[in-house]
């Protein structure tokens, strides 16, 4: 693919993470190894309770491995870093601030502010076509443009990397095909590293170069599957021959630990 | 299809066109009160009341009482927020403060002021001391539950996401633990003013010279029944121009809120 380098961005490297709970220890994941690659899309599949937010939340740095490392540009994640932007499926909007304050916060963050944090922010509200509802509070918004205007947020702190919680898992299927066209969109302009979990097979094989796929409990990586597909990828994309392949072949693998789950 | 009617209808009335039917109401339950022989002593009407209040004007002592009382209640509940701000938020943090005071506040909370009035005086002495110590405590129990409340259930979300966002744990407690907890701050400062009133007579007991909760006590040894009754809506009064004072506050302060509380 054009403009793709081969720099390793994030090495998820030897993962181990157990939660002592009141029936004793429960292994959230176990040794799981991944390479991730600077302008990579990741999706993340598994059923529920694979380890697939906790995995997210060790990269993000706000939970802590039991053992392992996570590196990076090559540095160990010891804590949450403004390298790493994440979106979280409940939005996570200050609800007190407005839609703009919200994004000026992030840039406040990082030292910008008045006047200069105020345009910026438009600029990013701009980018999910969101300028009108600058001055809204989130609760008179609907759930597709509260997460809009997360996502606006998390790019205002300039990531490297985005961590993606299952960002569309709220949303009613149109909202979700609509915001997964605009972050295809922005992500082909900008080819941001992102590494986002989903339990939707169809949104990760329209959005992701590989997908990830994780067994049930205790998490390990499963299977890696590369997504052929080019870009521009479409809603239509979902029709091609191609992709109901993928997403048989992927299905079953998930299915499969659906299955162990209910055992 | 009756009640149908009626309904749609009722819910075509404004509220303030409601407040004024509720008020009349009132009057007319209080009309009849005044006119039936088991009640009226307790209760005598409108004309009765007005006179009562303004013989104790002519007394001199009606700007006294209130004088007195609203000193009493705002000192009482200031010193309550005062203390109660710091030690919800202590209690939120750290489990030892938490596990040690919480059963104390839950103790306390249970007993009538009255019951411990005159355990209070034993130790502070007659006068304003006492009955400020006594709303103090009254004010501080029911608002350090409800601010505690309030931290413990920040959005845990809400913090991780401005951790990500490059927050230090200043600007987290600032602009995010702050913020997300003024609503029940509020709250518990509607709450307080409420608890600040309903103690006063037993922070009166205390042997005060002059306030509303004494004087109805005083007059009670003579039975005069009408300036008792013109007392008891004057607290009642100040109650409620409190507590509106508050919600146009919280309106103006966290309007921003999902869910209003009532």
């Amino acid at each position: 693919m054009a403009g793709e380098t081969r720099d390793l961005k994030l090495k998820i490297d030897n993962v181990r993470k157990v939660f002592n709970t009141r029936n004793g220890e429960m292994i959230a994941l176990n040794g799981v190894n991944l390479d991730i690659y600077e302008n990579e899309f990741i999706c993340v599949v598994g059923p529920s309770g694979c380890g697939k937010s906790t995995l997210l939340n060790i990269i993000a740095g706000l939970t802590e491995a039991t053992s392992g490392t996570v590196y990076c540009n090559g540095k160990a994640v010891t804590g949450t870093g403004t390298d790493r932007g994440v979106v979280f499926q409940q939005y996570a909007l200050f609800p007190w601030l407005t839609v703009k304050k919200n994004v000026m916060f992030a840039l406040e963050m990082r030292g910008i502010k008045g006047k200069q944090a105020e345009e910026d922010a438009m600029k990013y509200l701009a980018k999910v076509q969101l300028e009108k509802f600058a001055d809204h509070y989130p609760k008179e918004l609907s759930g597709g443009m509260k997460q809009r205007v997360a996502i606006a947020r998390a790019y205002a702190a300039d990531p490297e990397v985005l961590l993606m919680d299952e960002p569309f898992g709220a949303l009613d299927a149109q909202t979700r095909t609509q915001l997964q066209s605009e972050l295809l969109d922005t992500w082909e302009k900008d080819r941001k590293t992102c590494f986002f979990i989903t339990h939707d097979v169809d949104e990760a094989i329209i959005l992701a170069q590989r997908v990830i796929i994780m067994s049930a409990r205790p998490g390990r990586i499963k299977d890696i599957v590369d997504i052929d597909i080019p870009y521009p990828r479409t809603q239509e994309t979902k029709m091609s021959p191609r992709f109901l392949e993928l997403k048989n072949h992927i299905w079953s693998q998930v299915y499969q630990e659906y299955l162990e789950v209910r055992k | 299809m009756e009640t149908k009617k009626k309904k749609s209808l009722a819910s075509r009335i404004p509220g303030k066109v409601w407040l004024v039917i509720s008020i009349a109401a009132l009057l007319v339950v209080w009309y009849l009160l005044s006119i039936i022989p088991q009640t009226a002593r307790g209760f005598p009407n409108l004309v009765l009341t007005v006179q009562g209040l303004l013989k104790m004007i002519e007394r001199g002592v009606f700007w006294q009482d209130i004088s007195s009382s609203l000193i009493s209640v705002f000192g009482g509940y200031a010193l309550g927020f005062i203390i109660a701000l710091p030690v919800a938020i202590l209690m939120a943090w750290y489990v030892p403060v938490r596990n040690i005071l919480n059963p104390w506040i839950q103790f306390v909370r249970n007993i009538p002021p009255l019951a411990y009035v005159p355990l209070i005086v034993i130790v502070a002495g007659v006068g304003r001391r006492p009955q400020i110590i006594v709303i103090t405590i009254a004010c501080f129990l029911t608002m350090c539950v409800t601010i505690y409340q309030g931290v413990v259930n920040v959005d845990e979300t809400l913090i991780k996401a401005a951790r990500v966002l490059g927050a230090s744990d200043k600007d987290i407690f600032i602009r995010v633990i702050a913020p997300a907890t003024l609503p029940f701050i509020l709250t518990a400062v509607r709450l307080g003013a409420s608890v600040a009133l309903t103690t006063l007579i037993a922070a009166e007991s205390t042997g005060a010279i002059a306030g509303l909760g004494m004087r109805i006590r005083a007059l009670n040894q003579t039975y005069d029944s009408a300036p008792m009754l013109a007392y008891v809506i004057v607290i009642g009064l100040i109650g409620v121009a409190l507590d509106n004072i508050i919600k146009l506050l919280e309106r103006k302060l966290t309007g921003w809120q999902e869910k209003r509380e009532i």
